[in-house]
């Protein structure tokens, strides 16, 4: 823009005859004849999705263990139950050739055991959270589309079993019918289920209100459609995203259930029950490694998942994690 | 601010301004790319674009600030000869409220509902301590009668709800002027204002300026705003000036393409006879939709049937088949329930809408899929009335296949000629809704509708939310669709210049009653309903001084300073009417004048006396 000392513009009527271009300090910007500007461009597209360093190193840990929770049986020097010293009577050995982790209190290879009890320990996790999510996505979307008295009524349940502590009602649930792998899936599931409803109750309703599924009642659609097309694709994102958290909580709540010895019985190995099985060794044992190894492999993985969905749920917005 | 205001002293000056716009991996996106002007005492500076323009951030530099995700690149902002580009925040702070204040487009977002008008208004200069509680007391009074408001001793005392919108907007002047700044950002003060709310604020914020010897920096994309208000103005694009220069001439004689693009974009007044009309061939007397006594409202019906919250009283509205019907008023008249109602969104409480003479349940859900298919809403906001998460096809698709029964390829076919119709490029059919222009989207929203094969089109403020020149193509758009299609548009707007080029009829409502309706040409040429005067007069002209005239007419005077309120008995146009009979139009509902030609004005004046 020229500078020039006129004084402009004190009162647009000063201005009427003044010529253009000289005394008044008039700009234009050099164009082309050519272009038009009708519109502006298109949206631009959105930004692919990339991990950050620690959404790396998380996702790393994650893929480790789901690896050795399917082929860990396989690749591991001895089977469950076997000793790999069967003629040395001792228990918690230290790292040695032959038993990469030491023994444990029973002088079973703690190396072994640890890829056995990571495809129970997900594998009872990944189910109950599967139920958790079948339960509480079915029943809150649910509720979110019903009449207001429904959904009243199914969130006041709803609220009554939150209140519950989770350990509390599992230990309950289990020193009742005894503990079994199916019983430890169903009970975890169907605990975290309140949760889930929740939370895609939230959603849905946050939703209903959008015009786009106005637009849909408006054109006559029934209530499945409005649900499978309007609302769950829009639900599902985050809805997945809180997938991985619900499944740390799960993790936790089964490891805790073991560790208290109403979870995984024994002789079958998970990582919570071989927490508790070596406690000795924090007393007696040569090393912590019986106790520290299956709890770093809970705190690895928790943790791992964590850093993912923490990546997720930042480049969505941000919007999950402050409804969390 | 000095004794002695001098006219040339600069008060904010942008030098190569830069900002840029900080990507998720690090990298930098030119937002502002070298941006100069300058602002002198006394004089207001306007920045014009459309929204992507940059020319809030460049506004905001004045202030030294930022939007998250921001940051300045290069150049500077001289504030009084700092660059507050290069400051931090607690080095800003003292120069807040005191050299630079800001005002927001949404005063009601602005003021603290909890906290007494007075008080908000003198915190600043009590604050930074430039003022004792009485002095800064005694500047807000001087302001408040500056401002014209009313009752101006004791408005401070009020808190925010009490007042009206329009006094909102002028107070919050009154809280950016206490503190005696040197300089005014005004960011779209007038943009959310009803057409004879914005003349009031307008002429107060003009006066004060020049009684205040501030200077100003007023951002809008609206021409006709600026041609009042500003004595410069900077034209931008996509973070470039394209030209600036005194008002006179960018509006007068702009040269750059994108400035001359912008005037034509200005919609012409709204005057009799300069409407296209709907082509005779579709044209039959018989009305495809009409209301008959409607009443409607929220909250429920209370004890006598009535809704809890009134909101339409007693419309009778006809659309003819093939005729495009304008429904306007001011915010609040109830104009987008009216609409609600047509299409079943919301139930009548009492009266019917009839299609094709027959009448249509209240509710949607006892609708049957036929009379659904026949009568298609279009959302004025095609961000949320699209489902993110279904591919263009699949959004225009559905209709068909569900009221036509076309699949597969048939459907397929279908899509694309929809898309020709609404001229978007065939392969969007398998783009997302987030894949297009804010312009794009609205017209795959007109598509979803047509995609029905509707006989209605209800089309509520399908341009508000869309840029002067994209909402002007939107509207070129309509024109040929209605040619074309012969499909009756109802189209709800407040902007009376929008709809006086595009509908045969208008229908003006006022607090939920028809004012006025009949043909656009007969509407909009004398003899008026009081209030349709008010309107069409207060609709801004691009034209230096119009202003100042406007606010001298008759109407002017006695409209401004009433709130909309639905009365349950007479015209609840009475507190603002020039012409209102007292003790009879705040009583009786008023009589139907007719004009000939189905021209209809509800008021206690005979037509005769309604000419001139």
């Amino acid at each position: 823009m020229s500078s020039t000392d006129t004084p402009i513009g004190a009162h647009p009527d000063m201005l009427g005859g003044m010529p253009d271009g000289d005394k008044t300090d008039h700009f234009v910007a050099p164009y082309d004849e050519g272009v038009s500007f009708d519109e502006l461009p298109d949206a631009p597209p959105k930004a692919r999705f990339r991990l950050t360093l620690t959404g790396k190193i998380g996702a790393f840990f994650v893929l480790f263990w789901f690896f050795i929770a399917v082929f860990g049986p396989i690749l591991a020097p001895y089977g469950e139950n076997d000793l790999p010293f069967p003629d040395a009577y001792s228990e918690f050995q230290v790292p040695q050739a032959g038993a990469l982790l030491g023994t444990d209190v029973q002088d079973r290879d703690i190396l072994s055991r640890i890829m056995y009890g990571a495809g129970r320990t997900i594998g009872i996790s990944v189910l109950a959270t599967l139920i958790a999510y079948f339960i509480g996505v079915v029943l809150g979307i649910g509720a979110a589309v019903s009449s207001p008295r429904v959904d009243m009524v199914m969130s006041r349940i709803n609220d009554a079993f939150l209140s519950l502590p989770t350990i509390m009602l599992g230990l309950v649930v289990v020193a009742a019918v005894g503990s079994s792998i199916p019983v430890l899936i169903i009970t975890a599931g169907c605990i975290y289920a309140s949760v889930v409803f929740r939370l895609a109750r939230a959603l849905g309703q946050e939703i209903m209100v959008m015009d786009f599924v106005e637009a849909a009642k408006a054109r006559g659609e029934g209530r499945w459609w409005i649900i499978t097309r309007e609302i769950w694709p829009n639900a599902a994102m985050p809805l997945i995203t809180d997938f991985g958290l619900r499944l740390i909580y799960i993790i936790l709540f089964v490891s805790s259930l073991s560790f208290l010895g109403l979870g995984v019985q024994p002789p079958q190995a998970d990582w919570g029950s071989m927490v508790r099985d070596n406690l000795g060794a924090l007393q007696y044992g040569a090393s912590v490694i019986p106790v520290l190894a299956p709890a770093l492999a809970i705190a690895t993985l928790t943790v791992g998942i964590n850093l993912v969905v923490d990546d997720i749920s930042a480049q969505s917005g941000g919007k999950l994690s402050k409804r969390l | 601010m000095t004794d002695s205001p001098n006219q040339n002293e600069v008060i904010f000056e942008a030098k190569n301004l830069q900002i840029s716009a900080i990507r998720d991996d690090g990298s930098e996106l030119p937002i502002v790319k070298g941006v100069d002007f300058k602002v002198k005492r006394g004089e207001v500076v306007a920045l014009i674009g459309e929204s992507g323009s940059g020319k809030t951030t460049i506004s905001l530099s004045a202030l030294g600030y930022c939007k998250p995700g921001l940051k300045f690149a290069g150049g500077e902002a001289l504030l009084l000869g700092k660059d507050v580009s290069k400051m931090s925040t607690d080095e800003l702070r003292p120069s807040r409220g005191i050299n630079v204040a800001y005002l927001a487009q949404s005063a009601a977002a602005t003021f603290n509902p909890s906290i007494k008008i007075n008080e908000q208004v003198t915190e600043s200069p009590v604050l930074h301590k430039t003022k004792t509680q009485a002095e800064a007391n005694e500047k807000a009074l001087k302001l408040y009668h500056a401002l014209e408001l009313p009752d101006p001793e004791n408005i401070g005392d009020r808190f925010p709800h009490q007042v009206s919108g329009g006094q909102l907007q002028r107070l919050m002047a009154a809280m950016a002027l206490c503190g005696e700044p040197d300089l005014l950002v005004l960011d779209e003060p007038t943009t959310a204002l009803d057409v004879t709310t914005q003349i009031e604020v307008l002429k107060a914020f003009k006066q004060v300026i020049k009684e205040e010897g501030a200077a100003a920096i007023y951002v809008t994309h609206d021409l006709a705003v600026v041609a009042q208000i500003a004595d410069h103005i900077v034209v931008l694009y996509s973070g470039e000036v394209k030209e600036s220069g005194p008002t006179d001439i960018i509006i007068n004689r702009p040269q750059h393409p994108y400035t001359k693009r912008l005037m034509n974009a200005i919609k012409p007044l709204p005057e009799a006879g300069q409407g296209e009309s709907s082509s005779d061939e579709y044209l039959r007397k018989d009305p495809a939709l009409a209301t008959k006594d409607v009443d409607a409202g929220y909250g429920g019906l209370d004890a006598d049937g009535a809704p809890k919250i009134p909101v339409l009283r007693d419309i009778n509205v006809a659309i003819e088949r093939g005729k495009t019907v304008g429904i306007i008023g001011e915010s609040g008249c109830g104009k987008s329930t009216l609409a609600r109602v047509m299409a079943g969104l919301l139930p009548a409480a009492g009266g019917e809408v009839l299609l094709h003479g027959e009448t249509l349940p209240p509710a949607l859900a006892n609708r049957t899929r036929d009379q659904l298919q026949k009568v298609q809403f279009v959302y004025q906001m095609a961000d949320t009335a699209l489902n993110p998460r279904q591919k263009i096809a699949d959004i225009l698709g559905r209709p068909i296949e569900f009221y036509l029964g076309l699949k597969g390829a048939a459907k397929r076919q279908r899509v694309d000629e929809l898309l020709d119709m609404v001229e978007l490029p065939r392969q969007f059919a398998d783009r997302y809704p987030h894949e297009l222009s804010g312009g794009q989207k609205q017209r795959v929203n007109l598509a979803r509708a047509l995609a029905a094969e509707p006989e209605v089109v209800l089309c509520d403020e399908v341009t508000s939310a869309l840029d002067t020149i994209v909402g002007a193509n939107v509207i070129e758009l309509l024109k040929r669709l209605r040619r074309e299609t012969g499909v009756s548009f109802v189209f709800i707007s407040h902007d009376l210049s929008t709809v006086s080029n595009f509908a045969d009829e208008i229908v003006v409502l006022y607090a939920g009653r028809v004012a006025e309706q009949g043909s656009t040409d007969k509407v909009l040429s004398p003899p008026y309903h009081p209030y349709t005067r008010l309107l069409v007069s207060s609709v801004p002209e691009t034209r230096i001084g119009w202003l100042e005239e406007a606010s001298q007419t008759r109407e002017a005077k006695a409209g401004v300073s009433g709130a909309v309120k639905l009365t349950k008995q007479g015209c609840p146009f009475f507190e603002r009417c020039p012409l209102a009979i007292p003790g009879t139009c705040e009583t009786i509902d008023p009589p139907q004048r007719l004009d000939g030609a189905g021209h209809i004005i509800e008021c206690h004046r005979e037509v005769s006396e309604l000419g001139g």
